[in-house]
Formats: C-alpha cells, sequence, structure tokens
C-alpha cells in the first residue's frame, strides 16, 4: 500500500519540529511581543515613583513596588468615580439596547406587516451613518432638553447608534426559528408577550451575548460623545475622566499609569473570560459592518 | 390563527421603542446637520442662510486647511490597505496554516482592539515623550540616541508618529477577519496543491486570495471608513497639531465647532464626512464587484 506511506511522511513532517516551524513560532512572537508590550511598559510605570522613570529606570522593573499610585488614581484622581459610572452607563447602555432591539427584531422578523422588510433597510442605514454627524445636533437637543451632564446623554446616543447592527443581528436569529415553536404555545392561548418573552428570547440567548459584547465595547471606549455632553467630574466617564485625570496629575507618570490601568483592567478580565466570544462577535460585527 | 401575529397594536407596541430612539438619535439629527451646513452660525441666536456657501468655502479658502486634513485621512486610508491589511493577511495565512498555539496568538494580536483608545493614546503619549519616553530611551541604549525626536512636536514628523498606533491598534482586527476566512477555503484543495508539490505563495496567491476576495473587501471598507472617520487617537495625541500637521477631517470639525464656534461650517465638515464615507464604500464595492463576474 503505497499511499499509507505517503500519508504517514506527511504526518511526520509535521510533527517534527522543523527550522522553518521555528522561525514561524520565533516571527509570530516576536509580533505578539509588539502588541502586548506597551501594555507591560505601562503596568511597570504604573508602579514606580517619578525618581525613578526620571531617572533612568523607564524600562524596566520597579525597584519598589509603588501600591500609593493606585490609590492616588483610584481617589485623587478620582478613577473610582469615573469607573462606577461607567459601569453605570455602560451596563444601562447594554439592558436598553437589548430591550429595544429584541422588540423590534421580533417585530420585524415574526409579526406579520408590509413594511417590516423596508423599516429593517431603513434601521441598517444606521450603521453608514458616522456618528460625527450627528454630535452637533445632539449637543444643542440636549442642552435645550437640559440633559447635558445627565447620565441620558450618553446612555440615549449609545443605545441608538447600537440598535442597528443589534437588530440585524437579532432579526436574523429570530427569523430562523421555525413558526411552530410558537404555534403551539398561541394555540394554547398564550398572549404575543408571554411568547416573546418565555419562547423567543430564550433561543435568541447566543445572539444577545453577541449584541451585548458589541455594545459593551463600543459604550465603554466611546470618547467624542462623552467629552462633548459631559463636564463635570460627577457624570464623567472613564474615558473623559481619564483624560482629565492625566491633566491633574500631567508629570506624575505613577498615578496617570495606575489610572489607565484600573480602566483597562475591566476590559481586560472580561476578554480573559470570554475572548472566544469576543473575537467572534467582532467578526459577525465586521461582516455586517463592511 | 396567526391574527394575534398581525395585530397593528401589538406591531406598534413592539416597534415604537426602537423607532422613536433610532429616529431622534441617528436620523432627526443628521437632517438638522445638513439644515446647519447651509448657515452662517455662531451658535447665538439664529444663523444666517447661506446656501452652499459653506461647502464652496471649504474647497476654495486655504486658510481653513480643509484640504490638508483630507489628504492626511486619505494617507491613512492608503497606509492602511496597502501597509496594514497585507501585514494581517500574512499573519492570518500563517497562524491559519495549522501552528502550535494559533488560537493564543490570534486572541494576543487582538487586545489592542478591545482596549479604549483613550488608554491606547495616553501611552502612546508616554512612549513619545521626548525626554523620558520609551522610544528615546530605546534609542539611546542601543547608541541611536541621534535619531532620538520629539516624534510629535515635530511637524515633519509628527503625521507619521500618529500613524504608527493607529495602525498597531487595529492590525489585530484584521488578522481575526482574514483569519476567519482564510479557515474557510476548503482543506482538501490545499492539501491536494501541497502534495502536488505548490509552494506557500503559490498557494497564497493561486488558492487563498481567490477564494477570500469578499473577506478582502470587507477589510478594505472597514479599513478605507474606517481611516476616514478616525478621531479619538488623534484627538488625544494632537489634537491636529503642531500647526495642523495631523489635521484630519474629523478633528477639525470638533474644532471648528467647539473651539472657534463656527457651527454652520463645522457642520459643512460633518456633512462631507457623511458623503465621503458613503462615495468610498460605494466605490470600493463597485471595484470589487468586477471579481465577482470574473468568477
Amino acid at each position: 500500500m503505497p499511499n499509507k506511506k505517503a500519508v504517514s511522511s506527511l504526518y511526520r513532517n509535521r510533527r517534527r519540529p522543523t527550522v522553518q516551524g521555528t522561525l514561524i513560532i520565533v516571527g509570530l512572537s516576536l509580533f505578539a511581543f509588539i502588541q502586548v508590550y506597551p501594555f507591560l511598559w505601562l503596568v511597570l510605570f504604573s508602579f514606580k515613583s517619578n525618581d525613578e522613570i526620571f531617572g533612568g529606570n523607564i524600562a524596566g522593573i520597579p525597584h519598589t513596588w509603588l501600591w500609593g499610585n493606585y490609590s492616588d488614581a483610584f481617589l485623587g484622581g478620582k478613577v473610582g468615580l469615573y469607573l462606577f459610572n461607567s459601569v453605570l452607563v455602560t451596563s444601562f447602555t447594554i439592558v436598553l439596547t437589548l430591550l429595544v432591539a429584541c422588540m423590534a427584531a421580533y417585530g420585524i422578523s415574526r409579526l406579520r406587516w408590509k413594511l417590516s422588510q423596508p423599516v429593517l433597510v431603513f434601521f441598517l442605514l444606521g450603521m453608514m451613518i458616522p456618528i460625527h454627524a450627528t454630535l452637533l445636533p445632539l449637543f444643542i437637543i440636549f442642552k435645550n432638553l437640559r440633559l447635558l451632564n445627565t447620565y441620558w446623554c450618553l446612555i440615549l446616543p449609545y443605545t441608538g447608534f447600537a440598535l442597528p447592527i443589534a437588530i440585524f443581528i437579532l432579526s436574523g436569529f429570530m427569523k430562523a426559528i421555525p413558526l411552530e415553536m410558537e404555534e403551539s404555545s398561541f394555540m394554547d392561548g398564550a398572549s404575543v408577550f408571554r411568547s416573546f418573552f418565555s419562547i423567543i428570547l430564550p433561543i435568541v440567548r447566543p445572539a444577545m451575548a453577541t449584541v451585548a459584547i458589541l455594545t459593551f465595547l463600543s459604550a465603554w471606549n466611546e470618547l467624542m460623545f462623552a467629552i462633548t455632553f459631559i463636564s463635570k467630574a460627577q457624570y464623567s466617564t472613564l474615558t473623559v475622566g481619564l483624560q482629565s485625570m492625566v491633566g491633574q496629575y500631567s508629570t506624575a507618570w505613577g498615578p496617570i499609569g495606575a489610572g489607565l490601568v484600573i480602566g483597562t483592567v475591566p476590559t481586560i478580565i472580561i476578554y480573559a473570560i470570554m475572548s472566544k466570544q469576543i473575537q467572534d462577535s467582532f467578526m459577525t460585527a465586521g461582516a455586517v459592518k463592511g | 390563527m396567526h391574527k394575534v401575529l398581525s395585530d397593528k397594536r401589538i406591531i406598534l407596541v413592539f416597534m415604537l421603542p426602537a423607532t422613536l430612539l433610532f429616529l431622534f438619535i441617528v436620523i432627526v439629527p443628521i437632517f438638522i446637520s445638513v439644515h446647519y451646513s447651509t448657515l452662517k452660525w455662531d451658535g447665538i441666536g439664529v444663523g444666517k442662510f447661506i446656501g452652499l456657501g459653506n461647502f464652496q468655502q471649504l474647497f476654495t479658502d486655504k486658510r481653513t486647511d480643509f484640504y490638508e486634513a483630507i489628504l492626511n485621512s486619505l494617507y491613512l486610508a492608503a497606509l492602511s490597505v496597502f501597509i496594514q491589511l497585507p501585514i494581517a493577511f500574512f499573519f492570518a495565512r500563517v497562524l491559519a496554516s495549522g501552528v502550535k498555539g494559533e488560537g493564543f496568538f490570534r486572541t494576543v494580536y487582538f487586545i489592542p482592539v478591545i482596549v479604549s483608545t483613550v488608554v491606547i493614546g495616553q501611552m502612546w503619549l508616554k512612549i513619545y515623550n521626548p525626554q523620558y519616553g520609551l522610544l528615546n530611551s530605546l534609542l539611546k541604549y542601543v547608541g541611536l540616541g541621534k535619531l532620538s525626536q520629539e516624534w510629535l512636536g515635530n511637524k515633519e514628523i509628527a503625521l507619521g508618529s500618529v500613524f504608527v498606533p493607529l495602525i498597531w491598534q487595529y492590525v489585530g482586527y484584521h488578522i481575526l477577519l482574514f483569519y476567519a476566512g482564510i479557515k474557510t477555503v476548503p482543506q482538501d484543495i490545499i492539501e491536494a496543491a501541497k502534495i502536488d508539490g505548490a509552494s506557500f505563495s503559490t498557494i497564497t496567491f493561486r488558492i487563498v486570495v481567490p477564494n477570500i476576495i469578499s473577506v478582502i473587501e470587507i477589510c478594505v471598507v472597514l479599513a478605507v471608513v474606517g481611516s476616514l472617520k478616525t478621531f479619538d487617537l488623534i484627538y488625544i495625541l494632537t489634537n491636529g497639531g503642531p500647526l495642523h500637521a495631523t489635521e484630519v477631517p474629523t478633528t477639525l470639525m470638533f474644532n471648528t465647532i467647539f473651539h472657534r464656534i463656527d457651527y454652520g461650517f463645522g457642520s459643512a465638515m460633518a456633512i462631507f464626512i457623511v458623503l465621503e464615507c458613503l462615495l468610498l464604500t460605494v466605490a470600493i464595492r463597485g471595484f470589487f464587484g468586477r471579481f465577482d463576474y470574473a468568477k
């Protein structure tokens, strides 16, 4: 059996570490280093004193680990407050987006009306609109409604701009659910709302997770609306807050670094727990937006 | 039986919240922006209607720097398409060919994508710091102290310095998209080509690339539109300076509206950005559409 020989030699080639294979791993590791090293450097200098940083130890391990930088940033730099605001605004945005988008997706994909497809297209147009073009009008609208410097002036636009992709993903998922799933419950006299909450929503949970991930990252990291609509520290989210903390500490690198690390830790923790889902969500988003 | 699914009131209840939010947050402001772009207005009182005057000024008045800003964003788009995407494709191709730890590398490469741009921007400000920054220290350490620079303060090189972190931050996203695309190419075709003695590059250009044209199209659209809309990182690093050397349309728009308080002129810039993005998306799609016919 000559075939068997050829096949087994293929396998052997794959298993034995070759020069080429080693070079590939070295190259990939080098690139990983480039992508990650700046963050490690940030973490290292967040523990240093200015004497150390300006005295020549810029890239090395801290001689003394200065945890005080973290309490400085958290309390003195108000990063604790900004963290709280970001958690509040982001979680509200996620809940509101999921609720409103699930309802609309249900309306578009399962309820029977003539204009459902045009309405879906209408929502999808929103993905083509850069948020910059709405900045000034929203600023003026929120000013007139006295909503500047509140949580709502962030939650509302974050939700509004999260809706198109959320509705697209959710309605695609809901369309795939066989009609029979709901039919039997209608025959038993269940209402549409009952069917929506207890049959449809549990099935589309994976799609809801994707929407939640995308909404979390865009709301958590958003800067332009936040710096425009929020000028009081009391309502500042992390992105604005960190910017003003940097101004406040200007030359004290340690507390600045600590503040930046605190702002990043939640994202990294979530990424560590569900990196697969996060990457999948971005793939979906890329395919939809591109 | 399905009467309940076509009940007008129920449809209204399900559709109303999203529709209202979307209308008032996204759609109505766009039209307001279009309206503002036709006004001469400093935000006080009522603006004066001047038709397309703002747009005319955008392209004829040299003092506005808008032309340079557009050029800068187009440079970035070109750099993104011709440097960032090939790098990303190369790493994705190597990863997808079955290397040990491919998932690990993909996950690590993606980290800068999810970290807040404020953190990335502040971090790079420290890297570029002329006196104590990582970059200049590194150069001194390896004996290239002569090359140390005011990376963001020198108007000759500031633009390049701003582009590096932008490319660095999102390269992992494109690696991910390419990787997923390459993984969908049927493995037996690649294996068959390998047995026939095809080289890595032959397989790449004859089999992989033609099979993932649609993914390449997605990446090009994202890279170009992303470049035209880029704001956060440049706002943090230089805010368009020094002397407008790193200005892009969004930073210019932001500063025109909120610092020079020229609402009409700034809105014209905003509308221009919208149209520019739409136009280029359509153009790229048209360009890639020709490959579909070739198949």
